[in-house]
């Protein structure tokens, strides 16, 4: 697209039309406040990698089943590739950039490093959070362990492995 | 971004999501799980998205044996509700059976109630289906039909309905209320399903703008001591029922006064399976009476080129389902 075409475009009808498409928005990331104008259409995955740069959250299947972007709202797990942003005005969420230090991990990632819980790493953020949100809810067994963790796939099969780390933490 | 552009909205309160959601183009969302697969597929292109989730329609309530779930509340929540978990298991049953436990603290119960078919010709752009594109045909019904439904169905549409919520309430003899330009309404869920016939776009008996705010079922505690629900998958956990089973009885004196079956994963929505439960009325819970009541939850099966196996299945998970809760003490 040339300059020209851009400048004939820029209207004031194409200007409200844009603007009706946008939503400005609050949202508490780790702690920290943001006040962000984004597309009305953008989902929170995509407002935390591509707007916000906190590109720890990973884009699996963009389609709620692999797991690799979930994100805390308010202590509670989601899927934020499912998540429109504009719904999540004004809430607090947490990311992996949110959990731990270097100098001082989350016990679930200093579990996961023990446990040998990942290979290539790319699920390994969304299995922190919601293995951090599973263990909120207490699970009582290995079983409720591998059925409470169905939403996150592992392509590289640690599976057995990240049970291991979070029952590790869960006392079991 | 997968999806085509659309505006956004909060409805401040009901009668402004009513007004907003009735005009052409727009859609509701409430937790966004089913609707924004349904938009990046490309399956629906909405020119307006009113979000509804905020709403105070989240209550779920229970007194003088009333039930009341907010057509709002997150799965999660209901799921994890004491009077839920201790007076109506089969609800918790079927609502931990579903999805993750992401998309259960998301998806709400109305949104549940009203997710639209896993057909693959239907989620898939380019397929043909009458329900995406009317007068396209139905690819599935002469194409890959393993998961088509054995009851209900019509040359226009074979699809199923997925909602493992619904095949519970169905059986519990759930009302929905809704709210829409003509006020409040409440009638059976029963009600609120269509088949398919030759109008396969219009799953549903509610009109544009309306919107579910509240599930009742009442006087539904009765069968806590004796219900299940089953459900058969390809994988054990974060997949649809191939079938499923919603079983409660009622039995005094070793013998069954009342009987409850609806199936999943086998029609168009929830199917109760009537005429096994009058079979097993007025009879004691023994092998032939089960066995009898899984003939007759098949005995009108139509199945297609790749479904027969569901009624080997369907027959098999109800006669489990019945012992699993008839043979109790």
């Amino acid at each position: 697209m040339n300059a020209a075409t851009v400048e004939t475009s820029g209207s004031p009808i194409d200007e409200q039309a844009m603007e009706r498409a946008t939503v400005a928005l609050s949202l508490t990331i780790n702690g920290r406040l943001h006040d962000v104008r984004t597309a009305s259409s953008a989902t929170l995955l995509d407002l935390i990698r591509d707007q916000l740069g906190l590109t720890g959250t990973k884009k699996g299947c963009d389609m709620g089943a692999c797991g690799a972007c979930t994100v805390l709202v308010q202590g509670r797990r989601i899927k934020s590739c499912l998540a429109l942003a504009a719904s999540y005005d004004g809430e607090a969420i947490t990311t992996i950039e949110g959990i731990g230090t270097l100098e001082a991990l989350h016990p679930l990632q200093a579990a996961f490093i023990r446990h040998d819980a990942l290979q290539c790493g790319y699920c390994t953020p969304g299995q922190i959070l919601s293995g951090i949100a599973l263990l909120s809810e207490k699970p009582q067994s290995l079983e409720a362990i591998r059925e409470g963790m169905s939403g996150n796939l592992c392509r590289c099969g640690a599976h057995p492995n990240i049970v291991a780390a979070i029952a590790e933490v869960a006392g079991l | 971004m997968s999806g085509s552009l659309f505006q956004y909205s909060r409805a401040a309160d009901i009668n402004a999501a009513v007004t907003q959601g009735s005009r052409a183009g727009a859609v509701f969302l409430a937790g966004g799980t089913d609707m924004l697969q349904l938009w990046k597929a490309g399956t629906i292109a909405p020119e307006a998205v009113v979000d509804i989730s905020r709403l105070p329609l989240d209550d779920v309530a229970y007194a003088d044996g009333k039930l009341s779930l907010g057509a709002m509340a997150r799965l999660s929540d209901v799921a994890a509700h004491l009077e839920v978990t201790r007076s109506h298991p089969l609800i918790a049953d079927a609502i931990l059976a579903s999805a993750s436990g992401q998309i259960r603290n998301m998806a709400t119960v109305g949104g549940n109630l009203l997710q639209r078919t896993r057909c693959p010709y239907f989620r898939s752009d380019g397929l043909a289906c009458n329900k995406r594109i009317a007068g396209s045909g139905c690819g599935a019904l002469s194409g890959e039909n393993r998961q088509a439904a054995l009851f209900g169905a019509s040359p226009s549409c074979v699809a199923t309905h997925a909602s493992d919520l619904a095949v519970v309430l169905a059986a519990l003899d759930a009302e929905v209320e809704v709210f829409g330009a003509a006020g409040p309404r409440r009638f059976p869920l029963s009600d609120l399903y269509r088949l398919p016939g030759v109008t396969p776009e219009r799953e549903t008996n509610m009109v544009s703008g309306e919107l579910i705010t509240v599930i009742h079922v009442e006087g539904a505690s009765r069968f806590a001591a004796r219900a299940t629900y089953l459900k058969v998958r390809d994988r054990a956990s974060f997949e649809f029922a191939v079938v499923s089973v919603a079983a409660a009885l009622r039995v005094e004196n070793g013998v069954i006064v009342e009987a409850r079956l609806a199936a999943g994963g086998v029609a168009p929505l929830p199917w109760r399976l009537t005429g096994s439960e009058a079979a097993l009325v007025g009879r004691a819970p023994d092998a032939q009476a089960i066995s009898a009541a899984g003939n007759l939850a098949v005995a009108d099966a139509r199945p297609l080129a790749h479904n027969a196996f569901k009624i080997d299945l369907l027959r098999n998970a109800v006669i489990r389902a019945l012992q699993t809760i008839g043979y109790q003490p």
